[in-house]
């Protein structure tokens, strides 16, 4: 799986599944870009092969119906949508 | 800015529904349906994964088959392109809704396999034409075959499922 990293503050292991296409997406991207923190992301639509069928496995372990976004806080925090007040909680902000 | 929006709204519109106010927003989301047309060779839904496989996203071409089921629950379609008239009014806001696309394929399953097992009715066979139903509006004709185009919402003759 090709993460694509992005540096700011460590508010815990945050990594992001996203669409390139996606608005709710590109929104939560956004939002932690603007609060500077630091993660990790993949465009699962931009992905092919063994590559897709593997991420799309990943994203399912934490979120059965396979939807876009799909943000994981240390492995354990499953925010499904763009959801911020749940976001600044989960993240301290 | 603002022409790729105009010109949607007004074709939406004709049919009796809103597109969202965030003029940016859906200008992204158009640009995005745009992509996915060269991509795929289909406008699929630009929130919603595809496999490049026409037959297997058929129901997430724009407007998908969940656009009117999610704007009377929720106020928009999945992507938020479209909004419901109480959003477009300002009396409900727009909130990322979650995507019903996973059960209501199941549901359709489910359904499938109890037909299977169910023999038509009588009154199926003495339909003097079959009934098809478009999937993105609900609308209904009774003809030989469906239209080349829905006459409510625009969407293909493809989008047409054999409902009686």
């Amino acid at each position: 799986m090709n993460l694509t990293h992005v540096d700011g503050e460590n508010k815990g292991e945050v990594l992001l599944f996203a669409l390139s296409t996606c608005g709710w997406c590109k929104k939560v991207k956004d939002f932690l870009m603007n609060n500077n923190v630091e993660f990790d992301f993949i465009y699962v639509d931009l992905t092919s092969g063994d590559e897709r069928n593997e991420t799309v496995k990943e994203v399912q372990k934490y979120n059965e119906k396979i939807s876009f976004p799909t943000l994981v806080i240390n492995g354990e925090t499953v925010l499904i949508g763009f959801k911020e007040n749940e976001m600044k909680e989960a993240l301290n902000l | 800015m603002g022409i790729l929006y105009d010109d949607f709204k007004a074709e939406a519109e004709k049919s009796g529904y809103f597109v969202n106010g965030d003029v940016e927003f859906v200008e992204f989301l158009l640009e995005n349906l745009k992509t996915n047309e060269e991509r795929y060779g289909y406008a699929s839904c630009p929130c919603r994964l595809s496999t490049g496989i026409k037959e297997a996203d058929k129901d997430l071409i724009c407007p998908c088959d969940y656009r009117d089921m999610d704007l009377n629950d929720y106020g928009s379609c999945y992507c938020a392109l479209y909004v419901s008239k109480d959003v477009h009014e300002g009396r409900k806001e727009i909130e990322s809704i979650p995507d019903r696309r996973f059960d209501e394929l199941e549901k359709e399953k489910t359904i499938e396999e109890d037909n299977k097992t169910r023999p038509d009715s009588a009154l199926i066979g003495d339909l003097k034409y079959p009934v098809y139903r478009c999937k993105v509006c609900g609308y209904l004709c009774a003809r030989e075959n469906p239209p080349d185009v829905c006459p409510i919402c625009k969407a293909d003759s493809e989008r047409f499922e054999r409902f009686l």
